[in-house]
C-alpha cells in the first residue's frame, strides 16, 4: 500500500472513531444541539434588554454557532494529543506506520462532524426562533470564507496539539484560558472593530476573528461594521491556513523527537 | 459514619482538589490563569453594554444590575461545574473513581470536598471582578450602604443551593459519556437564561418567567443585588419589585431545601443505576 493510501485510511479511521463514537452515545444530540442554544438566547435577550438593533441578535446567533468549532479546536484538537497520552493511546499511535499529520487530519475531520451538527442546529434554530434577518447576497463567497476559516482554525488546533503535548496539566488550563477570552477578543457576539484597531489587529492573529468578521459582512452587509474588506480578510485567512498547517507539521515532528528524547510520550497524570 | 469521619473526608478531598487545581504552575501564574477567564466573560457583557449604551453613566442602575449578576454568576460556573467535573476527571482521566468507591468514605462528601477549592477561587475572582468594576468601569458602590447581614445569609443559602445543583448534575454525569462539559454548558445556559443573571426576567416570555421564578438562583441573585445596593433603584429592575427582602429570602430558603432534597434523590438514583449498568469505570475518550 502506498504512503498516501495508508495515510488516507489512517485519517479516515481516526475520523470514524469520533463519528461512530458519537452515534453510539446519542445523548450528545441533546447536549450539543439543544442546550447550547440557551446560551445564545441569553445573549439575545440581553441585547433586547439593552434596546439594541435586531442585527445584533444575528451577530449572536452567528457567533454562538461558531463557538462549536472553536470549542472543538481547543478541546478536540489542541488538547487531544495530551489527552491521548493520558489514556495511553498515544504510544499506540506512535508505533503505527502512518503519518502523524494523517492522525491530526482525521481528528479534525471527525471533530468537524459533531461541531458542524452543533453549529448548523444553533444557526438554523437561532434564525427561526429569534426571527433573525439575514441578507445573504453571495452564498459561494460565504462557503469559501467558511472553508478557509476552518482550514486556518483547525490548522491552528493541529499546531497547538503538538505544543500542548509537551505540557502536563498546563494544556488543560491553556485551553480554558483560550475559551472566553477569545470570545471577547475575537468579537463572537459583536463586531470586533468595536474593540479598537490595536486590539482587533492582535485578535486577528487568531483566524476565527477574521473568519467571523468576513462571514458577518457577507450575512449582514453594511450593518456588520466590518474590520477589513472581505477580500483582504480572505487573503489573510488563506495565508494563515497555509502557515498554521506548515507549523503543525513542523512542530509535530519537533515535539515528537523531543518527546522521545525526554521520555514524555508515555508520561501520564503529571 | 461519624461526623468526624465526614469532616476528615471533606478536608482531605478539599486538599486533593486544591492540589489538582493549583500545583501545575507557580502560584502567581496559576492565579492569573484563574482570573482571566471569568473576567473575560464579564467583559463580553460590558463591551456589549458599552456598544449599545455608550457609557456606564447613561443607566448606572441597569449597569450595576448586569455587572453584579455576571460577576456573582461566576459562583454558579465554578461550584456547579466544578462538582460535576469531578466525576469525569476521576472516572476517565485519573481513573480513580472505583478506588474512591471502595474506600470507606462518603462519595457525596468527597465530591463536595473536591469542589471546595473551586469555591475559594470563585470568591477571589468575584472580589477581583468587583474591584475592577468599581475602579476601572465606575461601578457605583458604597460599603457603608451594604446590607451585610442580608448579603451573608444570601451567600450561605446560595452556595448550599449551588452545591445541591452540582451534585444532581454529578449524578447525571455518572450515567453519560464524556459529555459532562456539554451538560455543564447546557445547564449553565439554561440557568443563565432563565434566572435573570444579566437581564431582568421580565424580558423573557411568560413561560420563561414562570420557570425562572422556580429557580433558586433567581432569588439568590436578586438578594445579592439588593443587599449590595439597598434602595429603590436596582430592586425595581428585576421583576421582583412586588416582593420584600424577607419574602424573597423565604423563597430562596424553600427552593434551596427542595433542590437539596431533589439532588440527593437524583444522586442516589444515578449512583445505583451507574453501578448496575457498570458505568463507574467507563472510558469514553474517542
Amino acid at each position: 500500500m502506498s504512503d498516501w493510501a495508508l495515510n488516507i485510511r489512517a485519517g479516515l479511521a481516526r475520523a470514524y472513531a469520533r463519528t461512530v463514537g458519537a452515534t453510539r452515545e446519542p445523548s450528545w444530540v441533546v447536549f450539543d444541539v439543544l442546550l447550547p442554544l440557551l446560551g445564545v438566547a441569553a445573549y439575545i435577550f440581553y441585547y433586547r434588554a439593552l434596546g439594541a438593533d435586531p442585527v445584533f441578535e444575528g451577530f449572536v446567533v452567528l457567533g454562538g454557532a461558531m463557538t462549536a468549532f472553536w470549542l472543538n479546536v481547543l478541546w478536540g484538537m489542541a488538547a487531544q494529543l495530551f489527552w491521548e497520552r493520558e489514556v495511553g493511546n498515544l504510544q499506540l499511535f506512535m508505533v503505527a506506520p502512518m503519518s502523524r499529520m494523517a492522525l491530526l487530519a482525521g481528528m479534525a475531520l471527525g471533530g468537524l462532524f459533531t461541531s458542524a451538527v452543533r453549529a448548523l442546529s444553533t444557526l438554523v434554530l437561532g434564525v427561526l426562533i429569534f426571527q433573525v434577518h439575514i441578507m445573504m447576497a453571495d452564498p459561494l463567497a460565504l462557503v469559501a470564507v467558511f472553508t478557509l476559516t476552518m482550514l486556518a482554525v483547525y490548522g491552528m488546533g493541529m499546531a497547538l496539539s503538538s505544543l500542548f503535548l509537551m505540557y502536563g496539566r498546563d494544556a488543560w488550563n491553556i485551553s480554558n484560558l483560550l475559551q472566553e477570552p477569545v470570545y471577547l477578543m475575537s468579537g463572537f457576539y459583536f463586531p470586533v472593530r468595536e474593540l479598537g484597531m490595536v486590539v482587533s489587529a492582535v485578535a486577528s492573529l487568531i483566524p476565527i476573528t477574521l473568519g467571523l468578521d468576513a462571514m458577518r459582512q457577507l450575512l449582514f452587509g453594511e450593518l456588520a461594521g466590518g474590520l477589513l474588506p472581505v477580500t483582504v480578510e480572505v487573503v489573510i485567512l488563506a495565508l494563515q491556513a497555509a502557515i498554521f498547517i506548515w507549523l503543525a507539521a513542523f512542530s509535530l515532528d519537533r515535539m515528537e523527537q523531543r518527546g522521545r528524547r525526554e521520555g514524555r510520550l508515555t508520561l501520564r497524570w503529571q | 459514619m461519624a461526623v468526624r469521619d465526614h469532616l476528615r473526608t471533606l478536608r482531605l478531598a478539599a486538599w486533593l482538589g486544591w492540589q489538582i487545581e493549583s500545583n501545575w504552575a507557580r502560584p502567581a501564574l496559576f492565579l492569573l490563569y484563574s482570573f482571566i477567564r471569568p473576567i473575560a466573560t464579564t467583559l463580553i457583557l460590558v463591551i456589549m453594554y458599552l456598544i449599545i449604551k455608550q457609557d456606564v453613566s447613561s443607566d448606572p442602575a441597569f449597569f450595576s444590575y448586569v455587572y453584579l449578576g455576571a460577576t456573582f454568576y461566576m459562583f454558579v460556573s465554578s461550584v456547579v461545574f466544578g462538582i460535576t467535573y469531578v466525576i469525569h476527571a476521576d472516572r476517565e482521566h485519573y481513573q480513580t473513581l472505583r478506588n474512591i468507591y471502595i474506600s470507606p468514605v462518603s462519595l457525596y462528601v468527597y465530591i463536595i470536598g473536591r469542589a471546595t477549592g473551586k469555591v475559594a477561587l470563585a470568591a477571589l475572582a468575584v472580589v477581583i471582578s468587583m474591584a475592577f468594576g468599581i475602579l476601572v468601569l465606575g461601578l457605583p458602590f458604597d460599603p457603608m450602604l451594604v446590607d451585610w447581614p442580608l448579603f451573608a445569609i444570601a451567600m450561605l443559602l446560595g452556595l448550599a443551593c449551588l452545591v445541591s445543583l452540582g451534585l444532581a448534575l454529578a449524578g447525571i454525569s455518572m450515567l453519560t459519556a464524556k459529555h459532562s462539559t456539554s451538560i455543564n454548558e447546557g445547564v449553565g445556559g439554561l440557568v443563565y437564561l432563565l434566572c435573570g443573571a444579566v437581564f431582568p426576567i421580565t424580558v423573557l416570555p411568560a413561560w420563561g418567567q414562570a420557570i425562572g421564578l422556580m429557580i433558586p438562583v433567581t432569588y439568590w441573585l436578586e438578594l445579592i443585588r439588593r443587599s449590595l445596593y439597598p434602595g429603590e433603584g436596582i430592586a425595581m429592575l428585576g421583576g421582583l419589585q412586588d416582593f420584600g427582602d424577607l419574602t424573597i429570602l423565604s423563597f430562596l430558603l424553600a427552593s434551596t431545601l427542595v433542590f437539596a432534597a431533589l439532588s440527593l434523590a437524583m444522586f442516589h438514583l444515578a449512583d445505583r443505576n451507574a453501578r448496575r449498568k457498570g458505568k463507574l469505570d467507563m472510558i469514553t475518550t474517542y
